[in-house]
């Protein structure tokens, strides 16, 4: 399982509209990622991270070359099942933590859940797991503006694993974190990707991250200049 | 069921927000209840006063007569025909003979309408029993308004005088024998009504009569010549289109108070939108099609119409219930616009009213609330997610 093909992209385009010029945000970007991955997309702002993640996230569509996604070729899907990929088998992360305002912590998590189509009794469990998870149980009835940055981070973590996902994309997760919560959040994502075996894809610049990436997909201006992968040929990640 | 219990929280969640819209549109949806309710009460108890007092079940008319032009009643009164004369000594109608004539109250002249009328008819609510001959003076009844404009009391002699049928005047005294609180003007106003076989013979127009009062239930309406049967339709047609009059005024009122309440859901839906794109976003990458989220902002919206019909019941249905034990006391001079109403207008609600007004509401909040979501339909996931509109 450790080697089982996960995503693929094969010279990957995509170019915005900019006036009247076209920007090329991916350039020609040949990547493959298997199985429970610890990696990261890094680079400068612009250099299309975030385009990279939305397209393997089924969130946008190539305008060139193919993105294969669980065995799902993304610019062929219809909204609807890209909609379903989402829901099933990829979890996010955002850098803003993206907490639905009106729901509590339990309920943020219990989302995917309710899409899915669980039992309130599978519901309940899962959730309560997930928080456990990440260490905020005991918060489950806060809201959103009742937590901290942190805290809000890691109620997005348990929301994007509790469906235990095949896939979860990060982006820039710690961006808006200090270095303390920073550090906790990037534990947790590393205990879960040590333990149950949950591929995480980075979309990062931030150096506290970068240190505990396994793989390195360096890109600039659209193009992958670097993949590295760290010696030993493990790829799951480190814990800080 | 995802999507009303995800709507639903989401409306409870927005707290302050909900409640204000909840509130203006809640008084839209009572405010139009109880003034249909008032329209409908104007229309019920206009007609049910009219009825029971001056129209019964339907009337006959002579052909020439016409209520609303004193000119053509000398010529327009007839022997009452065989088939009428036979309800009437059944008990099922009742004729009534309309002269002009002049009374002198206090020393001024004052044209007036004389009705003659059996005192024992039992087919209007009219008091035509306090008319029995008991004296030596001819006995008169007059409403409180005819009272009022000529000065008269019970107990007052009054000279009254009027033109025979071949064309002299006459002249005799009358006892005012009682004055009826009537809310009926059209028996009141101008009106002395007269026991009708002394009007007969005061007129030399025996068994004559210009109208023959139908009792409610006679059903049979034979056609007989010299006579024009006139249904409660025709004769309330007038009382038909004044409450007509008054409901475009209040269709006009209240479908401004409709739009009020539907501006600041519209507002509200324009600015949810706006406002959480970010939001719309994350329900996609959670997995959320496009679809189900404008299913979920529409329903969002559209809950507010069910929230408010909820509010509105709770403190409508008990002012409803108030109004109508207790009605709502009419202006004075109000019945001078016709209307037969009484000192308290009691509003009428029926079930139609409630579930049409019900149902009118919420599919305007529904649609209202459906147009500002169209834009998330051409809403990029990853736009949303960056806080953009497409």
């Amino acid at each position: 399982m450790e080697n089982t093909m996960l995503i693929r992209t094969e010279d990957l385009v995509k170019t915005y509209p900019m006036g009247g010029d076209k920007i090329t945000a991916l350039d020609h970007v040949n990547l493959t990622f298997t199985k429970g991955e610890f990696a990261g997309l890094i680079g400068p702002s612009g250099s299309g991270k975030t385009t990279l993640l939305n397209i393997i996230g089924s969130l946008d569509v190539p305008t060139q070359g193919s993105a294969e996604v669980l065995g799902k070729k993304i610019e062929s899907l219809t909204h609807k099942q890209a909609a379903e990929l989402r829901n099933r088998f990829i979890g996010f992360i955002f850098q803003t933590f993206n907490l639905l305002p009106v729901y509590t912590a339990f309920e943020n998590v219990e989302f995917p859940l309710l899409l899915l189509g669980l039992t309130a009794a599978q519901r309940k469990k899962a959730v309560m797991d997930a928080l456990q998870w990440v260490g905020l149980a005991d918060r489950a009835k806060s809201r959103p503006s009742q937590l901290s940055g942190g805290q809000s981070q890691r109620v997005a973590i348990a929301r994007a694993v509790v469906k235990n996902p095949a896939l979860v994309l990060a982006d820039e997760p710690t961006a808006n974190l200090d270095a303390e919560n920073s550090h906790h959040i990037l534990h947790t994502m590393a205990r879960l990707n040590n333990e149950m075996g949950t591929t995480f894809i980075f979309a990062t610049h931030d150096e506290k991250v970068i240190r505990h990436l396994r793989r390195k997909i360096v890109l600039v201006d659209g193009k992958v200049t670097k993949d590295e992968t760290l010696p030993g040929g493990e790829k799951k990640g480190r814990l800080p | 069921m995802i999507i009303p219990r995800l709507a639903l929280r989401n409306l409870l969640g927005a707290r302050i927000r909900t409640w204000l819209n909840v509130a203006v549109l809640s008084l839209s949806f009572v405010a139009i209840i109880i003034f249909q309710g008032f329209y409908r009460g104007l229309d019920e108890q206009g007609s049910k006063f009219k009825i029971e007092s001056e129209y019964g079940g339907g009337q006959y008319w002579q052909q020439d007569y016409d209520a609303f032009d004193p000119l053509t009643l000398p010529d327009a009164h007839a022997k009452v025909p065989e088939a009428l004369e036979r309800l009437i000594q059944d008990g099922r109608a009742a004729a009534i003979l309309v002269v002009q004539g002049t009374l002198y109250p206090n020393g001024r002249v004052m044209p007036v309408l004389i009705k003659g009328i059996d005192p024992g008819q039992k087919i209007l609510t009219l008091p035509s029993f306090f008319l029995t001959l008991n004296g030596a003076n001819v006995p008169a009844l007059i409403g409180s308004r005819m009272a009022k404009s000529s000065g008269l009391r019970i107990g007052d002699t009054i000279t009254l005088r009027w033109r025979e049928t071949g064309g002299s005047f006459n002249a005799l005294d009358l006892e005012i024998t009682q004055v009826m609180n009537t809310t009926n003007p059209g028996i009141d106003n101008g009106q002395v009504w007269l026991p009708l076989e002394k009007l007969r013979s005061m007129t030399r127009m025996e068994g004559e009569a210009n109208l023959v009062v139908l009792a409610k239930g006679v059903n049979e309406f034979p056609r007989i010549p010299g006579w024009t049967y006139k249904g409660l339709d025709t004769l309330l047609k007038d009382l038909k289109s004044m409450v007509q009059a008054k409901t475009v005024g209040g269709n006009i009122l209240y479908t401004f108070l409709l739009l009020l309440a539907m501006l600041a859901i519209f507002d509200t839906q324009v600015l949810s939108i706006f406002k959480r794109r970010k939001e719309i976003g994350t329900l996609m990458a959670l997995g959320m099609t496009r679809g189900a989220v404008i299913r979920l902002f529409t329903l969002e919206g559209a809950l507010h119409g069910v929230l408010a019909a909820l509010a509105g019941a709770a403190y409508g249905m008990p002012l409803a219930v108030f109004l109508m034990k207790k009605g709502w006391a009419m202006p004075q001079g109000t019945d001078s616009y016709g209307f037969a109403l009484g000192n308290n207008l009691f509003p009428a609600y029926s079930a139609g009213l409630v579930i049409g007004t019900t149902v009118l509401v919420l599919t305007v909040t529904t649609i209202v609330s459906y147009l500002p979501t169209r834009k998330i339909s051409k809403l990029k996931p990853t736009d949303a997610l960056r806080g953009r509109i497409s």
